[in-house]
C-alpha cells in the first residue's frame, strides 16, 4: 500500500483489492500520459460490471491513494456500470438479470452464458498536453 | 485476454468500439483517448506466465478459496494424509500475517511457502510467481494455492491455476453463494466443509447450497467433506486425481517459450 496522503491516522484505508485495481489504473494512465507528454489528466472513464468483483464506492475511496503524487492526482473517476446480460442456451433468449441469479429471464433455465456484467475496463481518458504538436494518435 | 488482436472484444463490449472515433478532440483542447483495456491486464499476463511454468513441469495448480476459518488448512492436512504417499504435493499459502499455516503443512513433510500479504486481502499472480521460485516444480505433482480467507477479493485475480476450489463450511450458512456470486460463479468445485457439523446445526441444507450455485449458471459439482472424520474425502481426492490426469493429458503439448519481465533463473 502506498503511503496515505495527508494525515494517515485520520485517513485509514482498509485492506481491499480495489486499491490494487486503482494502482493498475494509475500505472496504465501514467504510461499513456507519458507517451503524449500530458501535464494533467482531467477524466478517467471506466466500465465496471457487478460480476467483476469490484465495488465502485471502494474504487472511488482507494483512487486518491493510488493517484497521490502523480499527474493522475486530481483526475475525476467516472464509473459506468454495465448490466448483467445472459444468453440462454436452451431457449436462445438474451435477458438482463440480477448478479446473483443468472437464470434465463424467459425460461428460468440455469444453463446460460454471460454476455456482459463482468467487465473491468479502462474505457477512455481525457488529458491536457503541454504542446499541441506533441499529440500522438493511438 | 489479449489487447492487441481484438480477441477481448465480446458481445458485451463490442458496442464500445463502434461509438465514435478512437481518438476525439474535446472543445477545450484536451485530448480524449479511447483505451478499452482490461484493468487487470498486467496480472492476467503474469498468471499466464505461471500457467506456462506449471505446464512445463506437468503440475496441477489448485486455487483454494473460502471465508477465513472454513477449514482450508485442515482440508490440506487431511488431503496430504490421504494422497501424500502417491503424489508429491506442495502448498503456497497466503495470509495477512504469520507463518502459522505453512508451519502446519510442513509438519506433514510437505514443502510450504508462506506469502504474508500485509495489507492485501488476496493473492495476485505476481505474489504466486515469486513463491514459485521457492519450489522445485520438477519434484511436484500438485501445488495447492491456499488463498487469503476472503469470499470477495480473491475471485477477481487469476493466479495461473487450473481450477478453483471453493469451500463453504456448514456453520456459514447455505446461502453464501447467493451473497457472494462472483466467488461461487468462479468455482470449478464447491466443497461443503465441516460436514460433521451439519446434523448438529440442523439448518444447513446441502441441496439448497447446490441450488444457489446453479442459480449462478454454474454446473460445478458439490461434495460434502469433513477433514475431521474423513467423510467425503475419497470423493474429493478422486476429483483431484481426475483433474491431475486431465491436466496432464491437456498439458502434454510442448509449452510455448516465454520471456520474463525481469531477468531470473529457474531451478
Amino acid at each position: 500500500m502506498p503511503p496515505a496522503p495527508g494525515n494517515s491516522s485520520t485517513r485509514y484505508l482498509p485492506p481491499m483489492h480495489e486499491l490494487s485495481v486503482c494502482q493498475a489504473i494509475v500505472r496504465e494512465v501514467l504510461e499513456l500520459a507519458a507517451a503524449r507528454c500530458a501535464t494533467s489528466i482531467s477524466d478517467i472513464y471506466l466500465r465496471v460490471g457487478p460480476l467483476s468483483g469490484v465495488e465502485t464506492p471502494l474504487l472511488r475511496n482507494a483512487f486518491p491513494f493510488a493517484a497521490a503524487g502523480t499527474v493522475v492526482s486530481g483526475a475525476a473517476l467516472h464509473v459506468a456500470p454495465t448490466p448483467v446480460r445472459i444468453h440462454c442456451s436452451r431457449c436462445d433468449a438474451d435477458t438482463v438479470v440480477p448478479p446473483n441469479r443468472l437464470l434465463c429471464g424467459q425460461c428460468s433455465d440455469w444453463r446460460t452464458e454471460l454476455l456482459s456484467g463482468d467487465e473491468l475496463l479502462l474505457d477512455r481518458i481525457e488529458m491536457q498536453c503541454s504542446d499541441e504538436k506533441d499529440h500522438a494518435h493511438v | 485476454m489479449c489487447d492487441t488482436c481484438g480477441c477481448n472484444v465480446t458481445h458485451g463490449n463490442e458496442h464500445l468500439l463502434k461509438s465514435g472515433a478512437p481518438l476525439a478532440q474535446t472543445s477545450n483542447g484536451s485530448e480524449s483517448i479511447e483505451v478499452l483495456k482490461g484493468l487487470l491486464a498486467a496480472n492476467d499476463h503474469e498468471a499466464q506466465h505461471n500457467r506456462e511454468h506449471f505446464a512445463e513441469h506437468r503440475v496441477l495448480a489448485v486455487n483454494l478459496m473460502s471465508s477465513p476459518g472454513a477449514g482450508k488448512t485442515a482440508l490440506l492436512e487431511a488431503t496430504i494424509r490421504d494422497l501424500g504417499d502417491r503424489y508429491r504435493i506442495a502448498v503456497i499459502v497466503g495470509d495477512l500475517e504469520t507463518e502459522n499455516d505453512a508451519e502446519r503443512i510442513r509438519r506433514h513433510g510437505v514443502p510450504a511457502i508462506q506469502i504474508s500479504t500485509g495489507s492485501a486481502c488476496h493473492l495476485d499472480a505476481h505474489m504466486v510467481h515469486s513463491a514459485l521460485h521457492g519450489l522445485d516444480l520438477q519434484e511436484i505433482d500438485i501445488v495447492f494455492i491456499e488463498n487469503v480467507g476472503n469470499l470477495v477479493c480473491p475471485a477477481s485475480f487469476d493466479l495461473g491455476q487450473h481450477c478453483n476450489v471453493t469451500l463453504l463450511s456448514s456453520p456459514e450458512g447455505d446461502d453464501k453463494p447467493q451473497k457472494y456470486p462472483v466467488m461461487f460463479r468462479a468455482a470449478d468445485l464447491v466443497l461443503l466443509s465441516k460436514s460433521d457439523l451439519t446434523p448438529i446445526l440442523g439448518d444447513f441444507d446441502p441441496r439448497r447450497a447446490e441450488r444457489h450455485v446453479r442459480e449462478l449458471a454454474n454446473g460445478a459439482p458439490l461434495i460434502e467433506v469433513s477433514s475431521r472424520n474423513g467423510h467425503g474425502m475419497s470423493a474429493w481426492t478422486g476429483w483431484l486425481e481426475r483433474a491431475l490426469q486431465l491436466q496432464r493429458a491437456n498439458g502434454a503439448v510442448e509449452p510455448q517459450r516465454h520471456v520474463h519481465a525481469a531477468a531470473h533463473t529457474h531451478d
